[in-house]
């Protein structure tokens, strides 16, 4: 998926390169050209404004503050309008979104950035939903499900039967909550990131590393012997090969949340940039005609999306969930892959 | 590149954030909820074991029923058998006293018959004695009167006798 979201990228970069001496030669008049690789990178990225749109004269920009720590110069605080078009404020600019000072000593940014604004808007919106669902449950009691009580019933179930139950098995009411909050954290802000002027939250590397990073905690942390008894002495495998089965193990520890990672970023970011590029072909050609298949093209994007959403934080969920069930799972005879069904004896490989 | 790089402060604010989000909800929302899924859930099941037992303690009701009536039709039946018993008994005792009484009645009244008779006998056998001691007396005082008189006194006391 990365190396694809790569290749996509370079297809950008190109158009923009081929475009741009037409566009120079053939109106030059243009204040600026218009680079659609630039716009769509500004629009995935982070940034310490949260621009809304632009008319030929104004930008609607809401200036988020800027919280940065310098060893030595303590904390400063200040609205990020201070360093808009490149100003410099107390010994501090912004170099392509990233904050820096003039004197090149080190700035550690805590900045509420668009993306950290939009992830406290959808922690205010998670809390609001899911204590109004549990108010319902507080007033009906064992009744029937109404309301927005009964829209995340069915998915709060699913996620406690398919997922949680299935894969980690007997332990899995002591997880339901991280998974829970996991699932929904991912599904409301992918749909907030699909939104008109959204953060595309959850296609930050940040953000998907953090939430890859408490899966690999929770996993280590909840593992019992027979995991790690699986990892230093794969059962099945002849004792040579130990010493090339345990590395392989042990990246695999990591590979497994770095791919969760990847997997949501890479998800996410690609429809926003594939999204973001029909709608320049309108742009690019700057031709009407064309914007009848680029709204078709983008609408059928966006529905994509939709469900991509909810698709994303589905496998996120019960990728987590199958690490952890991995990790608490208790010793059986296990078959290795050798044996057959429900039905059929487990092989033992004595 | 910018893109794939993580920056510090966002993975700062994602980790309390997120954190915050995860305590709230788990305290506020997922434990409410999840455990009045748990108790609807087990309510229900409760209430469907309930029903399947009713269900099952109405069929042993009817079939208890069953017997019951059952029993209580063979006892009906046993009843009425002792009880035609007993009055076939009784009707028999009752003939067997009223025959029993007649006979016995048939024999005293027998029995005073024969007494009467002798009885009456008796005093027949005392008054021919008596009648005949009389006639004898008179005889003897006639005999010494007169001859003919005395044969007429004999016949008027025989006529008498016979009269009697």
């Amino acid at each position: 998926m990365k190396r694809l979201l790569l290749v996509l990228l370079c297809f950008l970069s190109f158009s923009v390169y081929a475009n741009e001496p037409t566009a120079t030669t053939e109106e030059a008049t243009d204040k600026e050209a218009f680079s659609p690789g630039e716009m769509i990178l500004h629009h995935i990225g982070d940034s310490h404004e949260w621009h809304w749109f632009s008319t030929d004269n104004d930008h609607f920009t809401t200036y988020l503050p800027v919280i940065a720590f310098r060893p030595g110069q303590g904390v400063s605080v200040f609205s990020s309008r201070n360093l808009a078009e490149g100003k410099v404020y107390e010994g501090l600019k912004l170099e392509h979104e990233h904050l820096v000072s003039e004197d090149g000593s080190k700035v550690y940014d805590f900045s509420i950035t668009k993306n950290v604004a939009s992830l406290m808007i959808s922690a205010v919106l998670l809390l609001a939903v899911f204590t109004a669902v549990a108010r319902g449950y507080a007033k009906r009691g064992s009744g029937a499900p109404k309301g927005i009580q009964s829209f995340f019933e069915p998915i709060i179930v699913f996620i406690r039967d398919e997922v949680a139950k299935k894969s980690i098995g007997p332990k899995y009411e002591r997880y339901m909550p991280y998974l829970l909050t996991v699932f929904f954290f991912i599904w409301f802000n992918n749909l907030m990131g699909l939104m008109p002027g959204g953060a595309n939250l959850t296609g930050n590397i940040a953000v998907t590393l953090t939430l890859a990073v408490l899966t690999l905690l929770i996993t280590l942390f909840s593992s019992n012997k027979n995991y790690w008894h699986h990892i230093f002495a794969t059962p099945g495998v002849p004792k040579p090969l130990l010493p090339i089965m345990i590395p392989v193990e042990l990246i695999g520890i990591v590979v497994k949340p770095f791919s969760l990672m990847v997997r949501l970023f890479a998800n996410i970011t690609a429809g926003h940039i594939v999204t973001l590029s029909f709608i320049s072909l309108i742009f690019i050609f700057r031709s009407l005609t064309v914007s009848p298949v680029t709204l078709a093209f983008g609408l059928f994007i966006n529905c994509l999306e939709l469900l991509v959403a909810i698709l994303q934080a589905y496998i996120f969920t019960l990728l987590t969930a199958m690490y952890i069930g991995g990790a608490v799972e208790e010793h059986h005879d296990a078959d290795y892959q050798m044996g057959g069904g429900d039905g059929a004896e487990p092989a033992h490989a004595h | 590149m910018q893109i794939v790089t993580p920056e510090l402060g966002l993975i700062f604010w994602q980790l309390v954030i997120f954190g915050i989000v995860l305590i709230l909800l788990r305290a506020f929302a997922w434990k409410p909820i999840l455990a009045s899924l748990k108790e609807r859930e087990s309510s229900i099941e409760g209430a469907l074991r309930m029903a399947d037992q009713a269900k099952l303690e109405m069929q042993e009701l009817k079939a208890g029923n069953e017997k019951l009536l059952a029993e209580a039709r063979m006892e009906r039946d046993r009843i009425l058998k002792e009880a035609t018993d007993v009055s076939n008994q009784l009707i028999e005792q009752a003939k067997n006293k009223a025959t029993e009484e007649g006979s016995r009645m048939i024999m005293q009244a027998r029995e005073a018959i024969q007494n009467e008779k002798n009885s009456a006998l008796a005093e027949v056998k005392n008054t021919a004695a008596k009648l005949s001691i009389d006639i004898a007396e008179r005889i003897l005082r006639r005999e010494l009167a007169d001859q003919p008189a005395q044969q007429q006194l004999v016949d008027s006391y025989l006529q008498e006798v016979k009269l009697n």
